[in-house]
C-alpha cells in the first residue's frame, strides 16, 4: 500500500480525533463537575453547525460563520443550564437522561421548524478550497489542514486554561472531588456555568468546523454524541488529557479502519465475504477498543475520581 | 442514594397490584373488561388503526417491563436491550427465510437466543459500574448492530420480511392481540414473582448498597447476572411479538435509539415502579401517536411533555399516579 495513503488516512485519522476531543472535552467535564449526564451536548454541536452554515451564507465568510456559530451556541448553553440542568443536577442520572433526551427532541424539531428539513450547505471558504503539497508527491486538503491546526490550537489553549488558571484549577478540584470542592469554597454552581457555556462553545467550533466535510443535517448530533461517549469513557470521566488522548486514538483507529480493512480482508478472503465483513469490522473496532481499554483499565486510560 | 427501609418500602408495593378493596377491584374489572372488549370495539367503529396501536404499545409494554427489571429494580442501566429486542425479531425473520415458521419451534429459539446473549454480554458487563456499565452495554450492541447488517443475505440495511409463524390456527390481527396481552398478563405475574421472591430481594438490596448485600452474604454477581438474562429473554419475547405485528425486522429495532426508546419508557414511567414499563410505553405510544396525528412538528411537542415531566415528576408516571391513589 502506498506510503503516501498512510500518511493522508494518518491525517484525517487526526483531524477527526481533534474535533472529537472538541467535543468530548466539554462532555467530560460537565460530566466529571457537576455529574450530569448530558445528551443534548450533540444538539449544542448541531446548532453550531446551522448557526455557521446560515451566517455563513448571508455574510459570504465562512469565518464569520464560525465566529457567530461559537458566541450563539454559548448563549444557548448558557439559558440550557439555567433553566433545565441546574433543575436536574441533585437528580440522579436517569432523571438527567431523560430531561436531556427530551431537549434533543426539541432541538431537532426546532432546527426542522426554522431551517427546514432538508441539509443544508456550507462550503469550504474559496481561499482554502485548492489543495496544499504536505510531502513532496502528497497533496491534502487545505481545508481539512486549518481544521487539524484550529483543534490543536484550541487543545493547547483549553490544557493552559485548566493547568495554568484559577478556573482550571477549580475545574480540576471539583472533577476530583466534588463535595470536597465545594467545602473548600469553590463557587461551584458559577464554575459549572461557565464550564457549560464553555463546552457549548467547543461543540459549536466542532460543529462549524465538520458541517463542510460531513452533512449539517438534522441528527448530526447522535451519531457523533455516542464516539463521544466512548471517547470520555475511554479517557477516564472528567480528564480532560484522557479525552485527547481518547479522541486521537477514536478518531485514527476509526478513519485507519474504515480505510485499510476493506482491502486488507480483499486479500484475505474472498471479495464477497471481504465486502460484508470489512466495513461491519471498521465499524465496530472502536467499540471493541473501548471494551478492551475498559477490561485492562476499568476507570480509564486517566481515572480522575479521588 | 437509594436509601431506603427495604420492608416498608417492599410492603407497601405488596398491596398495589392486587385489589385491596371494592373499589379497586371494580377498577381492575372494568380495566381487564375494556382490554377484553377493545377489538371488538375497534371493529365495530371501524378504528382498525388503533387496534395496531394498542398491539403496539402493549408489545413494547412488555420490553419495557423486562428492562425495568435490571434498569429499575436491578440498578443496572443497560444502554444496550434493543439487542434482545432485536435478535428476537430477526430470529422470526431469519428462520423463516431458512424455511421455519413452526411456532413451538421459533418462539423457544428465539426467547433462549436472547436469554444467551443477555447471558454473553451480561456476564463480561456486570463486572463494570456506573457509567461504564452504560457504555459497555452500549458497545456490545452496537457490535451486534452492525455484525447483524453485515448479512447481505439477511436483509443487510434494509431489513427482512418477516411472515408470521404457524401457531396452528389462523392469526388475525385482533388475535395477536390477545396473544400479546395473555404473554404481557404472564409476563408480569412472573416479575411480580420474582421481584418479591429472595432474589428479588436480593437484587434490590445490591441496588441499594452492593457492599453491605455481599456482606450480609447474598451473592450479588450471579442475582445479577440471573436478572439480566431473564429480562434479555423478556424483552426478546416482546421482539418476536413485534416482528409478528410488522410482518417486518428492520436493523433499526437493534440501534442505540431503540435502546434508549426503551429506556425513556421506564423512566418515564417510573424506575423500579413495578408498573413503569406498562405506563412508561402506553404513554409514550400514545404521545407519539396523539402529536403525530395533529401535527408534523410532533417531536417537539412530545420532548416538551418528556421534560415537564423530568423536572416536575421526580418518579415518573408510577409516582404521580400512586401519590394520586393513596
Amino acid at each position: 500500500m502506498a506510503g503516501g495513503l498512510v500518511v493522508e488516512q494518518l491525517l484525517n485519522g487526526l483531524q477527526f480525533g481533534l474535533m472529537l476531543f472538541l467535543l468530548s472535552a466539554g462532555l467530560t467535564l460537565v460530566l466529571g463537575v457537576m455529574d450530569v449526564v448530558n445528551l443534548a451536548h450533540g444538539s449544542l454541536y448541531m446548532l453550531g453547525a446551522y448557526v455557521a452554515a446560515t451566517v455563513a451564507g448571508a455574510t459570504g465568510s465562512f469565518w464569520a460563520g464560525v465566529g457567530a456559530a461559537v458566541v450563539a451556541t454559548a448563549a444557548v448553553g448558557l439559558v440550557v443550564e439555567a433553566t433545565v440542568l441546574r433543575r436536574v443536577y441533585p437528580r440522579d442520572h436517569l432523571t438527567q437522561v431523560l430531561a436531556t433526551f427530551a431537549l434533543i427532541l426539541v432541538f431537532n424539531e426546532g432546527a426542522r421548524i426554522v431551517w427546514g428539513p432538508q441539509a443544508l450547505l456550507l462550503s469550504v471558504p474559496p481561499e482554502l478550497s485548492r489543495p496544499v503539497a504536505v510531502l513532496p508527491n502528497l497533496t491534502y486538503s487545505a481545508y481539512r489542514l486549518v481544521v487539524l491546526g484550529v483543534g490543536a490550537g484550541l487543545a493547547v489553549l483549553l490544557f493552559l486554561v485548566i493547568h495554568r488558571t484559577r478556573l482550571g484549577m477549580w475545574v480540576r478540584a471539583g472533577a476530583s472531588n466534588r463535595a470536597m470542592a465545594r467545602a473548600m469554597g469553590v463557587p461551584i454552581q458559577q464554575v459549572f456555568a461557565v464550564v457549560f457555556a464553555l463546552s457549548a462553545a467547543l461543540s459549536a467550533v466542532a460543529g462549524a468546523l465538520l458541517g463542510p466535510i460531513l452533512a449539517v443535517q438534522v441528527g448530526m448530533g447522535e451519531d457523533i454524541l455516542i464516539l463521544a461517549f466512548v471517547v470520555i469513557v475511554i479517557g477516564g470521566i472528567g480528564s480532560v488529557k484522557g479525552s485527547l488522548v481518547g479522541a486521537l486514538l477514536v478518531g485514527t483507529v476509526d478513519t485507519a479502519g474504515r480505510a485499510f480493512l476493506p482491502p486488507l480482508f480483499a486479500q484475505l478472503m474472498s471479495p464477497e465475504a471481504a465486502s460484508n465483513l470489512g466495513p461491519a469490522l471498521a465499524s465496530v473496532l472502536i467499540y471493541l477498543l473501548m471494551a478492551v481499554v475498559l477490561f485492562v483499565r476499568p476507570q480509564g486510560l486517566f481515572p480522575v475520581r479521588a | 442514594m437509594r436509601a431506603r427501609n427495604l420492608s416498608v418500602e417492599a410492603g407497601r408495593r405488596a398491596a398495589l397490584p392486587w385489589p385491596a378493596g371494592v373499589g379497586r377491584a371494580l377498577l381492575w374489572t372494568a380495566g381487564g373488561a375494556l382490554l377484553l372488549a377493545f377489538p371488538y370495539a375497534a371493529e365495530a367503529l371501524g378504528w382498525h388503526f388503533y387496534l395496531s396501536v394498542a398491539t403496539k404499545a402493549a408489545v413494547l409494554a412488555l420490553a419495557a417491563s423486562g428492562l425495568n427489571l435490571v434498569l429499575g429494580y436491578g440498578g443496572l442501566v443497560s444502554f444496550g436491550h434493543a439487542t434482545y429486542y432485536g435478535l428476537g425479531a430477526y430470529t422470526v425473520a431469519v428462520l423463516a427465510r431458512e424455511g421455519v415458521q413452526q411456532a413451538w419451534a421459533v418462539w423457544p429459539a428465539a426467547v433462549l437466543l436472547c436469554a444467551f446473549a443477555a447471558l454473553c454480554v451480561g456476564a463480561v458487563s456486570l463486572r463494570t459500574r456506573g457509567l461504564y456499565f452504560i457504555m459497555i452495554t452500549l458497545a456490545f450492541a452496537q457490535m451486534v448492530y452492525y455484525g447483524v447488517i453485515s448479512f447481505k443475505q439477511y436483509g443487510g440495511q434494509d431489513g427482512l420480511r418477516a411472515p408470521r409463524t404457524d401457531l396452528g390456527l389462523p392469526l388475525t390481527d385482533a388475535g395477536l392481540y390477545y396473544l400479546t396481552l395473555l404473554l404481557l398478563g404472564a409476563c408480569l405475574v412472573l416479575l411480580w414473582r420474582v421481584v418479591h421472591s429472595r432474589f428479588g430481594r436480593a437484587l434490590q438490596a445490591a441496588r441499594d448498597n452492593e457492599l453491605r448485600a455481599a456482606a450480609v452474604g447474598f451473592p450479588v454477581y450471579p442475582v445479577q447476572l440471573c436478572a439480566f438474562v431473564l429480562s434479555g429473554a423478556i424483552t426478546g419475547l416482546a421482539g418476536v411479538l413485534m416482528a409478528h405485528h410488522t410482518q417486518y425486522v428492520s436493523p433499526n429495532m437493534l440501534g442505540w435509539p431503540q435502546s434508549g426508546h426503551l429506556m425513556f419508557m421506564v423512566i418515564l414511567g417510573g424506575v423500579g415502579r413495578f408498573w413503569g414499563g406498562v405506563l412508561g410505553a402506553v404513554a409514550l405510544v400514545l404521545l407519539e401517536e396523539v402529536f403525530h396525528s395533529a401535527t408534523v412538528h410532533w417531536q417537539l411537542f412530545v420532548g416538551l411533555v418528556l421534560l415537564a415531566v423530568a423536572l416536575f415528576a421526580s418518579r415518573g408516571l408510577s409516582g404521580l399516579l400512586e401519590g394520586r391513589l393513596r
